[in-house]
């Protein structure tokens, strides 16, 4: 989609009323269209292209990009630089942000650091245990809670301030998201956790995987006696399985990925396994469409990344519209860009 | 053992709380006594008695800032990951943790003792940052005295 005031990739968009960020994923929801993110695995590398490599595969369908942050609390390259990486070519990374591994006085230090670079989005999460990585031994930090992670963003951004008050010469404007699992026990307490974590600040939610449509029904009709959609974006998690064996190998070692029997027979049974799984999150995603209160989805494919544009393609979320990325511009926005510069000049 | 007596404390969430609240009252009623014996003296005294009732009670790691009126009678702080705000994703199906498989997540264990209490809605409140200056300090001299004691310096 297009943006009347759109500036040259990777600078940022000028914050509209009623927005808070400069980013391009905030328009697109609060314009109202049914918005599509993923999420990108930083590499174990030193390599920017590989960054750019995997950034790619899903151009022109998401409209924005997570960088987890260490996820499953293993090491990788860390999710600011990354992040900076794909805010030079004008993505619109969501830059996840865990509290596992650095305390208030790192966290506050690299946002500060990640709007500079030109990240608009963030994501506040709490983070898997260490034990679940592959540095066990490694000292869990957990100063923070995603709670009070969202709280201090949003006295950054609101108050101009680090959390013990002293003063920001330039205040960071980030869109806040924060993540949900409606999946997991305690059912009943997961809507007002919501609600704490929108109070605290959250303005998009980002949810974990799901693979079981009646439990998404019912937490969201809680979301919505509680007005919480009306709070903020919600998008639900999806993602492609890619057997039966990896079923079964995420739920044994992913917190808080709940993967129902039903599924997992269905892979079994099915002659193409992989085939299936794109499948399968297909339909979920076209099922959680049609749930009112839902703003977009949240595809992870992780090791699966080439499969997203497939799955967004054929699900016709998208309707018409094509998200932004960097070859539109060279070719659709070629001579207004040019105008642009000249007007600049 | 341990996590059998933290169980029963939350299931016991009513009786647990009324005595929180008398004893708090208690130690307020006796303002002027402490006040008279100084609370230089007596200070060590009863963080020494509440580190071991609380300790027993609710495995109480001495954080300084006691919620546990409003979780439920169930001690954050015992989160493997210290949340101080609900439960985090990774809750096993069967309730259990996410880092340890043998303890039942405090927040599930939360919502059951606020069910208990019949205040849900107290799981809105959103309990700052843990302060780690107030580690080892009594939650219960702070609440009573809130004027008299100084906060920590650096």
């Amino acid at each position: 989609m297009y943006f009347y005031d759109e500036p040259i990739p990777g600078a940022p968009l000028p914050i509209l009323p009623g927005h808070v960020s400069n980013g391009r994923f905030e328009r697109v929801l609060r314009a109202g269209k049914f918005a599509v993110t993923t999420e990108l695995a930083p590499p174990d590398s030193v390599d920017r292209n590989e960054v750019y490599r995997l950034a790619r595969v899903f151009d022109s369908y998401v409209d924005a990009i997570n960088v987890t942050d260490g996820s499953g609390a293993n090491c990788h390259m860390s999710s600011l630089a990354v992040s900076a990486l794909l805010t030079r070519v004008g993505y619109s990374p969501i830059l996840q942000v865990s509290c596992r591994d650095r305390n208030r006085i790192a966290i506050q230090g690299d946002l500060l650091g990640g709007a500079t670079l030109g990240v608009s989005n963030v994501l506040c999460l709490t983070g898997d245990g260490v034990d679940a990585g592959d540095h066990p031994e490694a000292k869990p930090v957990f100063d923070l809670d995603s709670v009070s992670l969202l709280g201090t963003v949003k006295i950054m951004r609101e108050r101009s301030s680090f959390l013990s008050g002293r003063q920001l010469d330039s205040a960071p404007r980030f869109f806040i998201g924060a993540s949900a699992n409606p999946f997991v026990p305690p059912y009943d307490y997961r809507p007002l956790r919501l609600k704490k974590k929108i109070d605290a600040g959250a303005e998009f939610i980002q949810s974990q995987y799901c693979f079981d449509i009646d439990r998404l029904v019912t937490y969201m009709n809680q979301v919505r006696d509680l007005g919480l959609d009306k709070r903020c974006f919600i998008l639900v998690g999806v993602g492609p399985l890619a057997s039966a064996r990896s079923a079964g190998w995420i739920r044994d070692h992913v917190p808080g990925v709940v993967i129902p029997d039903a599924i997992v027979s269905r892979l079994l049974s099915a002659k193409d396994q992989r085939r299936e799984g794109i499948k399968i999150c297909i339909e979920m995603i076209q099922q959680i469409r049609e749930i009112e209160g839902v703003a977009g989805v949240h595809v992870m494919a992780y090791r699966q990344e080439e499969s997203v544009a497939e799955i967004v393609k054929t699900s016709g979320v998208l309707e018409d519209r094509v998200p932004w990325h960097p070859q539109r511009d060279q070719f659709a926005a070629g001579p207004r860009l040019a105008e642009e510069k000249n007007e600049c000049n | 053992m341990r996590f059998q007596l933290k169980t029963w404390s939350v299931s016991h969430a009513r009786l647990m709380r009324r005595f929180y609240i008398l004893f708090e009252q208690l130690l307020f009623s006796l303002f002027p006594l402490w006040r008279l014996i100084g609370f230089k003296r007596i200070g060590p005294l009863i963080t020494s008695v509440e580190k071991n009732i609380k300790k027993f009670l609710f495995d109480c790691q001495m954080c300084g800032h006691c919620v546990l009126d409003k979780t439920g009678m169930s001690c954050p702080m015992n989160c493997p990951k210290q949340l101080q705000n609900g439960p985090c994703g990774g809750v096993r199906i069967d309730s259990m943790c996410e880092v340890d498989g043998s303890m039942r997540c405090v927040w599930v264990e939360a919502w059951r003792g606020l069910s208990l209490l019949g205040t849900t809605a107290d799981s809105d409140h959103i309990n700052p940052p843990v302060d780690h200056l107030l580690h080892g300090r009594s939650s219960w001299l702070s609440i009573a005295f809130h004027q008299e004691l100084p906060r920590p310096q650096k």
